[in-house]
């Protein structure tokens, strides 16, 4: 069985992220790391080759040169190869042009099983897999707390809008899982030392058949007009509980009228 | 007046409070529509109609039960392209956001999700975002084709506008079943008697700091003196003591109440992504370091069994 993996090279979540002046990511000023959403698809791919089923796992990325970080992390908690896609025209793209280049890229790689995070954890939007599945002709099983590959199809649990849904879909599909369907592995420091040697081939858009123009900022649908820090929240009054700490708060709440 | 596409959430006819903010949403833009998919369209007429759908597109096929997604994203697709609306508005969520995209991919259109608020402008509709974990207000528009937008709960109060619909049943053409995912079993989600986390005005948190489910009492406590919705952090869902609809933060619900009160919780990034923007924020923690006390507007160091419990006698003795 072909699993693709779909991870992501993300600005890390903890320190101070922003925007670059025309309004996108600023990917240089934050340290970037493989999107912790992403370690869960990478680990249910890991899973679905450990339960006996003869798997060959590939990860894929697009981003810029250091996005080879986030493949070599994923290489080291195991899997056989990775496909960094990197090209400048690709800056700027939304979701329509991600998903395009993911689901050339895949195609050309062939597929019984794509695996992706839930959302990432800097764009947030959580459809891609969505976007990816509809490119491919596929069914999409995302959103997946708990999954079982048998007999040629995946099954899973979602909690949706309004309902906990048990879902099937046929393979090939493409499928996304949650950060409920299990912890993911360390990376082992022999992985680390395998990682090193396991192919990585790059590609850019003319190898996928991609014109610059349908991605990167020229091919998105939708533009930033402005983008605006918040005012950082100030503190407040911090008491130590010296035995009347529940009447105090109780004192603030009714002069706020929760009271 | 330009039609406006809404996709209706609702259980068996009942109609959600995010559907009512969509469609007030939605008269700022034009003149809203209102897009049911499923039983108890009946039901469901009179509220849409009060809060100023115009109209009410009715898809009732067995698909939209026994299929995920793929069966609302062929109706929406049909009807926009013989309406051709100038925005489709859905509730975010994994469902709408999901039906939202694959719809803007098949009507070549541009999409946003997770607004905070959606106004009008002259080249069409404005977004307000909250992202980053909530650091950075956005605003963004759509720039080719059909804008269709997911609106997070709250965005705005539901106000009435009322019209009498006119129902149309549409007949859609569902496509190839072999890309379809089938819906195996449902259980819709389990209603308490306290208010919805996204809709509640006050929410009263546990955290790690709870120690347990059974110290859960202790929040639902306090929650009930103020009638407020309970929220969890991922550590006190990851320990099994409270159910993950009610967790909050990144991989969570977002929340933005007038006032949330954290218990136990220490304040990681991803927790604040669910609850920074809340209008006042108390917090409780034994732990003067705790960073949930730099977002603060008071703040007791102290122990949440003492204190907590201490409130409630208080917020009791008050109200006589
Ligand atoms: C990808 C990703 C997504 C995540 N998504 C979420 C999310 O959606 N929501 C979320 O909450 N977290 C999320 N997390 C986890 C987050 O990083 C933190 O681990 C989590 O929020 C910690 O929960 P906590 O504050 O309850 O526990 P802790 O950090 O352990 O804090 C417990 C606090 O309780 C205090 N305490 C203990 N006993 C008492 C007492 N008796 N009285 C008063 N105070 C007491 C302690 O001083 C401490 O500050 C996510 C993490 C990742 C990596
Ligand atoms: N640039 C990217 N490279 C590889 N995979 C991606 C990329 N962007 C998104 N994905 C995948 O799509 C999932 C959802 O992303 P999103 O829709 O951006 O929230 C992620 O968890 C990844 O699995």
């Amino acid at each position: 069985m072909k699993i693709v993996v779909c991870v992501k090279h993300v600005p890390d979540a903890t320190a101070d992220r922003t925007f670059t002046e025309d309004g996108n990511t600023d990917r240089e000023s934050v340290d970037s790391l493989l999107s912790e959403l992403d370690e869960y698809a990478v680990e249910q791919a890991l899973r679905v080759a450990e339960s006996g089923v003869d798997a060959d796992i590939t990860y894929l990325t697009i981003g810029p040169d250091d996005a080879k970080d986030a493949l070599r992390k994923a290489l080291a908690m195991g899997g056989d190869s990775a496909v960094h896609v990197s090209d400048e025209d690709i800056e700027g793209s939304d979701a329509f042009g991600t998903s395009l280049v993911l689901a050339r890229a895949i195609e050309r790689h062939g597929f019984d099983l794509v695996v992706c995070g839930m959302a990432s954890t800097d764009g947030t939007m959580g459809v891609v897999p969505a976007l990816l599945a509809e490119r491919l002709g596929v069914p999409a099983v995302t959103h997946l707390d708990e999954l079982a590959i048998e007999d040629g199809a995946v099954t899973g649990r979602r909690e949706g809008d309004s309902a906990t849904v048990r879902v099937q879909g046929t393979l090939p599909a493409v499928v996304s899982v949650t950060d409920r369907s299990g912890d993911a592995r360390y990376p082992s420091f022999k992985g680390i030392m395998a990682a090193k040697k396991k192919p990585l081939e790059t590609l850019d858009l003319a190898d996928l058949g991609i014109a610059p123009e349908q991605v990167g900022r020229t091919g998105a649908r939708s533009a930033v007009d402005t983008a605006a820090k918040r005012p950082p929240r100030t503190q407040g009054e911090i008491v130590a509980d010296d035995g009347a700490g529940g009447v105090g708060l109780a004192t603030f709440l009714t002069a706020k009228k929760f009271i | 007046m330009a039609e406006i596409l809404v996709l209706v959430d609702h259980t068996d006819g009942a109609v959600r409070k995010p559907t009512l903010e969509l469609l007030t949403l939605a008269r700022r833009l034009g003149e809203p529509s209102a897009v049911f998919l499923g039983q108890g369209a009946d039901t469901a007429t009179e509220v849409l109609g009060r809060y100023g759908a115009h109209k009410v597109y009715v898809v009732d096929a067995p698909e939209v039960e026994e299929f995920l997604v793929t069966p609302a994203v062929d109706a929406l697709t049909q009807i926009a392209e013989s309406t051709s609306p100038a925005a489709i508005l859905l509730p975010s969520g994994p469902d709408g956001k999901e039906t939202a995209a694959r719809v803007a991919l098949r009507l070549e259109s541009g999409l946003i999700t997770d607004a905070i608020d959606v106004t009008a402008d002259e080249d069409g509709p404005v977004t307000e975002q909250s992202v980053f974990a909530a650091t950075y207000q956005v605003t963004a528009h759509v720039t080719q084709g059909v804008p269709v937008i997911t609106v997070k709960p709250n965005a705005t109060a539901p106000e009435p506008a009322p019209v009498t619909p006119a129902v149309e049943k549409w007949d859609v053409t569902f496509g190839p079943a072999s890309a379809a995912v089938k819906v195996l079993s449902r259980a819709p989600r389990e209603r308490s008697d306290r208010p919805e986390l996204t809709e509640a005005d006050i929410v009263v948190s546990g955290g790690r700091g709870v120690n347990g489910a059974e110290n859960f009492a202790v929040i639902e406590r306090l929650a009930d003196a103020l009638g407020a919705a309970v929220g969890a952090s991922r550590a006190a869902v990851d320990a099994g003591w409270y159910p993950h609809s009610h967790q909050v933060g990144q991989t969570g619900t977002q929340v933005s109440p007038g006032l949330y009160l954290a218990a136990g919780i220490s304040g990681a990034i991803q927790h604040r992504a669910g609850m920074q923007t809340s209008k006042t924020i108390v917090a409780v923690n034994k732990d003067e370091d705790a960073p949930i006390f730099d977002l603060a507007d008071y703040g007791v160091v102290g122990d949440l069994f003492k204190v907590l419990p201490q409130l409630v006698e208080e917020i009791e003795r008050r109200r006589g």
